[in-house]
């Protein structure tokens, strides 16, 4: 039963079908650069009076990022969205330009030749991403790893030596020099974890037990892994003190949850505990209680003096209310007023040069990379690529939901960084890796269907066998140790309502529940 | 799972419309406040750093900002800064900004809602932001003439035109030079700034606007106003002009100008009262006329008000409360001591007033508001404040005052080939050991008014207790008059 990748899916199809030029996309990508690269060229003449020094340099490397993505998609992923990359591109290029200006006027940490590294290294990893990774199904063999990798990831910043404390959150690790912010990387793992996690149990998680106002709660011995979640998002507030880190992960299973068992107790249960914890962490953990009151109180002149205190999101509003309605323009306001203007407070620095209708802008394009990432995951026929999809594309406007509103102050200020434009290697990487997943999955969700060639493709040897697929539903005993689970659950299965997928993808469907998330070749 | 990922996509919907709003409150709705929150110093260094849009007088920047290296960038500059210093006021980053720099300042700085459009432009074009220019009314050769005509004396000359209520020219003295004011050293800065303040002879004070001298005899204008709207007059009424007025209810004697007596008679025609000035008369005809009709007549001519000329000046008053004055108080309001106290802003909008068939207008420094592209954002039209006396009244005012000019006591104001129009002040105050203010107040031509004009120099000026208003304030206000007729 071993998993043959030898054969993938997706290859069998492609000579029936002729492949999207992705014409959409190429114009898209103009545009996006034709910003990006006005804005290198607008910084410097508003700073310096001259093309910035790394006008060219920059310019060439995002020309050339989005020329590579464009060929390697055309070459192994034409079906993917056309929309995500050129989105990806225009803020990352935004994002350059922003640091770029900011290295110009000196400011300190601003770091515009590090960032376009890591921008060409991000860019590389998700190429290479898409080149290799033909099937995302594949990844679903990596369930436990990455629930192993996710674990580790969050405790790192807790060790000592390599932990690293900045402005009072414990989310950073130093090795070696470089910085890394590891719960950007864990966002990705845990998406692939509950994905893996929740196709195989929702059944169980989704059976219902007493109903209670009208609200058909789980069953009390369902309870275990959201609260072995739960428990973990408030040890990383209290002990790395950032609710950002916090809410992302369980906001992200929360959400994943939801999406598996179609029981919304389960979002209910999971915002009444977290709000619960977090109230109660507010008032026993005084750290957690002085990140509040600067929340709640910021103008307050006490706490604006105060060390640590309310003085960085009282420049960041400064900052935006200077921007108004049209901004600045590149390079004529004040953004490096503000504490870190070029990582954790780019939002405001952007909302004073290019005001709030280029915030907006910039919002819209944030949703359009999220709407995309839910469309794919609403398109794709397997269960673990719609949970992956969505986990992805939700962590990604939740992230930005906890960073924009913590500078806007809807929620508490948090440690976390704007997706491809806030200054940081680790955020980068993470987020094109998202990326690269998105397109990948979007690639299988837009292919041409496999069902309607079933008969001839089998022929040529990739195509699965509907009866032999059924075999390996995940209700069937025999398989590895997510099945067993499902197998005890088994007869109940039939009184779970029926799922709007089930009509689409359905049982019959020979990659949904697939429990060892691929299906290359196990007909042989 | 698809209705539960649609449902997601509407809950993420709802995460960015958050966003929006959140971001839309402060950048928008929140704005302005944000903005002027003292600990915001970016607005001093957004304010400081932009290219400052230029005060214009005559096609030509009175005030300007020229790029300098610096961490600001731009540097304010005012090329006769003694002079229009009343008008522009400074733009200081230390000490803030006064009169137009302060009241125009959102179009100066090019933050005014009306800019829009410029702003949108810079944003698309990535140039920099730069600030609208603001023309004033003023017109220089009057400007210049009435500096030259005060000398050395403390005082303050206005000049209007009275159609339209434009400010033609505006001088106080002792002047500032905003520029000491201006410099980007906040030491330095804040040094000049110190001492202007501990300037015995309040250089930072608009004498212009701000100061509110006893109008002495001028005010016989308002009082002969109210006499002839009452009805119960006309200039040709004979009214008592004794050699000595005995206040009521008091011992207090009061005479006219160096004791002469008005008529021999005793009786005088109102018009002649006027002519030579007559306090006796007047002191009568204010205790007729009574304090209800004096106030009156007074508020309509604008004593009571602050005007915006942009920038804001002081009101003039009758009396802080009239209902309670005694007949003393009301008979030397006749004569425009007592309680009464005018800016010279004030007594020149009393004569433009009578110059313009009885309309107040509502005066203004600032003509035009250009964009830097030179396109008019904003434009002051003329507005009427009302009537303060029927144009009949206003024609008879005239005359009279052409004969104070004429022969009376106002003649060292006069214009070959011109009919000028005038009254003269000389006005007592504090204990009376101080040489008085002196007032000249006045329009030409008489016939087809061009210019209204108010002068007072402070304790007699260079004359000193030898000075009157025909001899000190007339000639000034002939020599501005002269400008603006020969401009």
């Amino acid at each position: 039963m071993s998993v043959d990748v030898e054969t993938p899916a997706g290859r069998t199809v492609e000579p029936t079908e002729r492949r999207p030029a992705r014409l959409a996309e190429l114009f898209l990508l103009i545009l996006a650069l034709a910003a990006g690269i006005s804005a290198f060229a607008m910084v410097g003449r508003s700073v310096t009076g001259e093309l910035p020094g790394d006008f060219w340099a920059v310019s060439l490397l995002l020309v050339g990022i989005a020329a590579a993505a464009h060929v390697v998609l055309r070459l192994r992923a034409p079906w993917a969205d056309q929309v995500i990359l050129p989105a990806v591109v225009l803020l990352n290029g935004l994002g350059l330009a922003m640091i770029l200006r900011l290295q110009l006027a000196d400011t300190k940490g601003a770091d515009a030749w590090s960032q376009m590294m890591y921008t060409a290294l991000g860019a590389v990893i998700a190429i290479l991403l898409v080149w290799f990774l033909r099937d995302h199904r594949w990844i679903r063999r990596l369930t436990y790893t990455a629930m192993l990798v996710g674990l580790g990831l969050v405790v790192l910043p807790l060790l000592p030596v390599i932990g690293r404390e900045i402005n009072g959150a414990r989310i950073w690790v130093n090795i070696a020099g470089f910085s890394l912010q590891p719960a950007e990387f864990a966002k990705i793992a845990f998406a692939i974890f509950f994905a893996g996690y929740l196709v195989t149990n929702r059944d169980t998680l989704a059976l219902a037990g007493k109903k209670v106002l009208g609200l058909q709660l789980p069953r009390i011995r369902d309870l275990g892994p959201i609260i072995i979640v739960w428990a973990a998002s408030l040890a990383v507030l209290v002990f790395e003190r950032d609710l950002g880190t916090s809410l992302l992960f369980f906001g992200l299973f929360v959400a994943m949850l939801y999406l598996a068992t179609e029981r919304f107790s389960w979002v209910l249960i999971g915002l009444v505990l977290f709000a619960a914890g977090a109230l109660v962490a507010a008032s026993v953990f005084p750290h957690v209680g002085a990140r509040m009151d600067v929340w709640l109180h910021p103008f307050d002149n006490e706490l604006y003096n105060a060390v640590g205190g309310s003085y960085q999101i009282v420049q960041g509003t400064f900052a935006l209310a200077a921007g108004g309605l049209f901004g600045t323009g590149w390079g004529e306001g004040y953004p490096y007023l503000v504490p870190y203007a070029f990582s954790d407070f780019i939002y405001s620095s952007l909302g004073e040069e290019l005001g709030l209708t280029g915030l907006l802008a910039i919002l819209l394009t944030y949703l359009l990379i999220v709407q995309r990432g839910l469309r794919t995951a609403i398109a794709v026929r397997d269960g673990f690529g719609k949970l992956l999809a969505g986990g992805l594309a939700f962590v990604m406007a939740l992230q930005l939901f906890v960073v924009v509103g913590g500078i806007t102050r809807i929620i508490p200020l948090t440690g976390l960084t704007l997706p491809f434009m806030a200054q940081g290697g680790s955020s980068l990487l993470a987020n094109w890796i998202v990326i690269a997943l998105l397109l990948r999955v979007s690639d299988n969700a837009r292919r041409p269907s496999a069902l309607p060639m079933r008969g001839t493709v089998a022929q040529g040897g990739g195509m699965h066998d509907p009866i032999v697929v059924g075999a390996h539903d995940g209700t069937t005993p025999g398989g590895g140790v997510p099945v067993r689970r499902s197998a005890a659950d088994a007869p109940s299965r039939g009184s779970t309502p029926s799922h709007p997928t089930e009509a689409f993808g359905g049982p019959l469907d020979p990659r949904r529940d697939d429990p060892r998330g691929t299906t290359g070749g196990e007909h042989l | 799972m698809n209705t539960t990922l649609r449902r997601l996509a509407s809950v993420v919907m709802v995460m960015f419309l958050a966003l929006m709003v959140s971001t839309t409150w402060i950048q928008f709705f929140h704005a302005d406040e944000l903005n002027s929150d003292t600990r915001n110093i970016r607005s001093i260094y957004a304010e400081y750093g932009r290219a400052r849009g230029p005060i214009v007088v005559g096609g030509e920047a009175v005030a300007l900002s020229k790029p300098v290296d610096d961490e600001f960038g731009y540097q304010r500059e005012y090329t006769n800064g003694k002079l229009y210093s009343p008008l522009t006021g400074f733009f200081s980053l230390a000490n803030g900004t006064t009169a137009i720099e302060h009241a125009e300042n959102d179009y100066l700085n090019g933050q005014a809602d009306a800019l829009w459009v410029d702003r949108l432009q810079n944003l698309l074009t990535g140039s920099d932001p730069e600030g609208s220019s603001v023309e004033l009314t003023i017109d220089p050769k009057a400007q210049k003439a009435a500096w030259d005509a005060l000398g050395d004396q403390e005082g303050a000359v206005v000049a209007l035109d009275p159609k339209t209520g434009a400010v033609l020219a505006m001088v106080s003295k002792p002047s500032f030079d905003p520029n000491d004011l201006a410099s980007h050293s906040t030491k330095k800065a804040g040094q000049a700034y110190t001492d202007l303040l501990n300037d015995d002879d309040e250089p930072l004070v608009n004498r212009a606007t701000s100061w509110n001298p006893p109008p002495g005899s001028t005010f016989k204008l308002v009082t002969t106003a109210a006499a002839l709207e009452s009805g119960d007059y006309t200039p040709d009424t004979v009214i008592d002009a004794p050699s000595s007025y005995t206040l009521t209810g008091t011992n207090t004697q009061v005479g006219n100008f160096a004791g002469t007596s008005c008529a021999s008679s005793g009786k005088m025609t109102l018009a002649d009262a006027l002519r030579i000035s007559c306090n006796t008369a007047f002191l009568g005809l204010g205790g007729e006329l009574g304090a209800d009709a004096m106030n009156e007549q007074a508020e309509k001519f604008g004593v009571g008000r602050r005007f915006e000329v942009p920038f804001s000046t002081a009101a003039s008053q009758y009396d802080p409360d009239p209902d309670e004055m005694n007949t003393a108080q009301v008979e030397l309001s006749g004569i425009g001591q007592g309680s009464v106290a005018t800016t010279p802003l004030q007594v020149a909008m009393i004569s433009a007033a009578i110059a313009n068939g009885g309309e107040v207008m509502q005066p203004f420094s600032v003509d035009t508001v250009r964009d830097p592209q030179l396109e008019v954002v904003r434009e002051t039209s003329p507005s009427s404040l009302g009537r303060a006396v029927s144009e009949k009244t206003a024609g008879q005012l005239t005359d009279m005052m052409k004969s104070v000019v004429e022969s009376g006591s106002g003649t060292s104001a006069q214009i070959p080939g011109v009919t000028v129009a005038g009254k003269t002040g000389t006005a007592q105050h504090g204990d009376n050991s101080q040489p008085p203010h002196v007032w000249f107040t006045g329009f030409a031509p008489a016939e087809d008014p061009q210019v209204a004009v108010a002068v007072v120099v402070k304790n007699g000026g260079k004359l000193g207790g030898q000075a009157t208003g025909g001899s000190v304030s007339a000639p000034i206000a002939k020599a501005v008059m002269e400008a603006v007729l020969n401009g």
